[in-house]
């Protein structure tokens, strides 16, 4: 796998000069991804932080070709792209390999864009997906999406005298995206660089629909200290709150254990979004979500090196 | 030159088979499956080059036309009704892109209720996109239109729908005259889009995010674009009526130099029309038609100069917009000739709603309506039961 | 200023040239600014790799030299995320002192 010297003899995607939030953790993701790649890439974004931010005219961040069409349909376009591509490499109009990424939010992937992912992922396209999940909503205000965690306090799903914030737990997306059947699927942080481009770089190197799927720690959105991104990512894994494990042609293999697998409520603190859990009240939701997480983490671990599909 | 015997859909999917294109991405629609299915079967033979991408629905058919379009490639699609209403997120952001996009579109009644017959009611919908939109007569300005579209759209930069009416056209067979695969190959050229999205030596941001600043501008350099639209239309009919001997336009006048009464009408019922004036002409009725085959960009000036002699007009609209003041067609006309210092009385008719027959007899009551046209309501339903 | 281009002098379409943001300071959204301590610096790259706003520098042979502060936001993952002890490579200062 490439270093850290090699990564940065490759091309950088993403110029400074964005509009993203202070400490944003979309453009961690998305420049390490691109990094990641020993081929040129091409990039399709869905409307969200990343895109808005990125390319507000006529500044364009991004140094890479790059087309943002809507919010549902980063998957579908890029298989447009890439089918133009098939279609010129077959003419003989182009010969250079280069490596098709699609960035989308929770909001663009589990959600309003999920059709679209699925379709794409089931014709099985040479490309990545990205999801850069921060569990909400973010660009518009923190709304709920199907990423959004039990107990987290969103705008459309807000802490109130009787509810607590999210309802249900989020689905779990990066199961159903390897129930695809497609030869890659992970899932990764930002904050272990190690992890994800490893993930990125295998994903480039294998052909067909890939996905990924990063936890991204959002500033505004879970509030926390802005140095914190990469930090925060990190203890999602150590808590399993966001186990890193990836699926490589049908087997499921954890990336990261952690070596003391930390409570739920070193996580639950440090954010905002949480901070009515931390109440006496909400313990037993807490033990709840504990619960869940600690199920979740048990049968993951019970596939570990088994081939699921 | 071959002729053929074919319905509108076997009639456009072999335009698409001479074009073809690099990519299509479409999803099948009653009445429009046909051509769906006519050119993936034309993939699995290998009788054409393209890039074939069977979408899970319309909007990915158009947001994959939008990408690969981008990309450079030379790209159509085909759909209908609910198909096209799916697509009409993605319809503007094709235009604002400046994509020559290809749809070929079989014109079909917008649920609900739920119907899968012929009105005009989800084509006209999508008039304000930024799409060139043309209406044909039968299989052969389908087939005709198809080709053209291919040009109009690379040469004004915009995209460019050919329709049909859905059962009437597209599955009704007719005689068709077919040109050689060569003649099309020549007759579309060369497509290459300078830089595109895969030139990764000149990396280009598209879609950007446009807010106060630029939006406007960027609005108005595809209204720009509409407009020139018209003469490199006429341009285009003008070649194709050089090299292969079928004459169009942006609008047709049937017996109109010396009409006083006249319909204006826009695809199938035209060919209907033509045979109840024949017949009223025989008993000297001064009676026309005039046909819109361009809708977008919408031929005012050309109408208001055809219908500046007649004595009344009657505007015939597959659709009802639920405006409350009659069909966009006829809202358009009556715009065309406001400011003519002789003008016609105008009335309006929305019929044939979800594939509702006209008939010759309904048609030629139109004619000797447009006699008391003063006496008239200006909006008015035909062949409903009330 | 200069005046804007009108719609005759756009591009057709929405259509941009890459990496303009370069143009863009978002240095006036600091209140914090990296500071960089070239002795104490072991060139592991994690600030670089960390970075949000692509404001590491690199020189010629790719070892970190230095901060954008057009670009830097001040958000201070490159301080946090910079192992070196006893005292970091980057070291955060109010942007006002």
């Amino acid at each position: 796998m490439a270093s850290l010297k090699d990564l940065a003899n490759r091309k950088e995607g993403l110029s400074g000069g964005h509009r993203a939030c202070i400490g944003c953790g979309a453009t961690i993701v998305a420049r390490q991804i691109m990094l990641a790649s020993p081929d040129p890439v091409v990039v399709v974004s869905a409307t969200g932080c990343l895109e808005v931010t990125t390319t507000i005219f006529p500044y364009s961040a991004w140094n890479v070709p790059f087309l943002h069409n809507a919010f549902e349909n980063a998957a579908a376009t890029l298989s447009g792209v890439e089918a133009a591509y098939n279609a010129f490499m077959r003419k003989g109009k182009i010969a250079k390999k280069i490596n098709f990424i699609a960035f989308g939010g929770d909001g663009g992937t589990y959600d309003i864009g999920f059709q679209s992912l699925s379709g794409a992922m089931e014709r099985g396209h040479n490309l990545l997906y990205v999801c850069y999940n921060n569990e909400a909503y973010m660009n518009t205000g923190v709304q709920r999406s199907g990423a959004t965690p039990r107990g987290a306090n969103t705008t459309t799903e807000p802490v109130g005298k009787v509810r607590q914030g999210k309802v249900k737990f989020q689905k779990d997306l990066t199961a159903i995206i390897a129930a695809h059947n497609i030869p890659f699927v992970g899932q990764s942080i930002v904050g272990n660089w190690a992890d994800l481009t490893r993930k990125a770089e295998k994903a480039f190197a294998t052909p067909g629909a890939k996905f990924i799927n990063v936890l991204q720690p959002c500033r505004l959105g879970w509030a926390y200290k802005p140095e914190e991104t990469a930090a925060l990512g990190r203890l999602a894994a150590d808590t399993c709150v966001w186990p890193l494990y990836e699926v490589e042609k049908g087997i499921l293999k954890v990336t990261f254990k952690p070596r003391e697998k930390k409570s739920i409520m070193d996580y639950i603190k440090k954010q905002d979004r949480f901070r009515h859990l931390t109440r006496p009240e909400n313990a037993g939701l807490v033990a709840e979500i504990q619960a869940e997480i600690d199920r979740r983490w048990e049968l993951l671990i019970s596939k570990d090196g088994k081939q699921l599909y | 030159m071959a002729v053929a015997a074919k319905t509108g859909n076997e009639a456009m999917a072999e335009a698409m088979r001479q074009i073809n294109p690099d990519v299509v991405a479409a999803y099948p629609i009653t009445p429009a499956t046909e051509i769906v299915m006519i050119f993936a079967q034309f993939v699995a033979d290998g009788l054409v080059d393209t890039e074939y991408v069977p979408v899970e629905s319309e909007h990915s058919a158009m947001s994959a036309c939008v990408g690969a379009a981008s990309a450079g490639a030379r790209v159509m699609t085909g759909t209908s009704s609910q198909g096209l209403a799916y697509m009409y997120e993605i319809l503007p952001i094709a235009a604002a892109l400046r994509l020559p996009i290809v749809m070929c579109e079989v014109n079909r009644a917008i649920s609900g209720p739920i119907n899968i017959h012929c009105d005009h009611s989800d084509t006209m919908a999508a008039r304000d996109f930024g799409w060139i939109q043309m209406f044909s007569e039968n299989a052969q300005e389908a087939y005709d239109n198809t080709l053209q579209a291919v040009r109009i759209a690379e040469t004004v930069k915009l995209p460019t729908m050919a329709t049909t009416d859905g059962f009437i056209i597209s599955h009704c067979m007719e005689r068709i005259e077919t040109l050689e695969d060569d003649q099309v190959k020549d007759f579309i050229g060369e497509y290459k889009l300078t830089p595109s999205l895969l030139d990764i030596e000149n990396p280009t941001t598209r879609g950007a995010l446009d807010l106060q600043d630029y939006y406007f501008e960027h609005h108005v350099g595809v209204g720009e674009a509409m407009k020139g639209a018209r003469s490199i239309i006429k341009s285009v009919a003008e070649d194709f009526n050089k090299k292969f001997g079928r004459k169009y336009d942006l609008i047709e006048g049937y017996k109109l130099e010396d009409a006083e009464r006249v319909i204006v009408a826009l695809g199938s019922t035209c060919g209907t029309l033509r045979a109840v004036i024949d017949e009223l002409r025989e008993k000297g009725a001064k009676v026309g038609l005039l046909k819109i085959r361009v809708f977008r960009p919408f031929p005012a000036d050309e109408i208001a100069k055809a219908l500046s002699n007649c004595r009344s007009v009657a505007v015939l609209d597959r659709v009802e917009p639920w405006s409350g003041v009659g069909s966009q067609t006829f809202v358009e006309v009556r715009s065309a000739l406001f400011n003519l210092a002789k003008k016609p009385k105008l009335i309006n008719y929305m019929y044939g709603l979800g594939g509702r027959d006209i008939s010759l007899k309904e048609l030629a009551g139109v004619y000797e309506n447009l006699k008391k046209a003063d006496s008239l309501q200006e909006v008015n339903y035909l062949g409903v039961g009330e | 200023m200069t005046a804007k281009p009108g719609w005759k002098q756009l591009k057709e379409g929405d259509i941009l040239e890459a990496g303009t943001s370069q143009k863009f300071t978002t240095a006036d959204w600091r209140s914090e600014r990296p500071i960089f301590h070239k002795e104490r610096c072991i060139d592991c790259k994690l600030c670089w790799v960390y970075c949000p706003d692509s404001s590491i520098l690199l020189d010629e042979n790719k070892k970190v030299c230095g901060i954008d502060l057009e670009h830097c936001k001040g958000c201070g993952i490159c301080s946090f995320e910079c192992p070196v002890k006893p005292e970091k490579a980057i070291t955060m200062q109010n942007e006002h002192k």
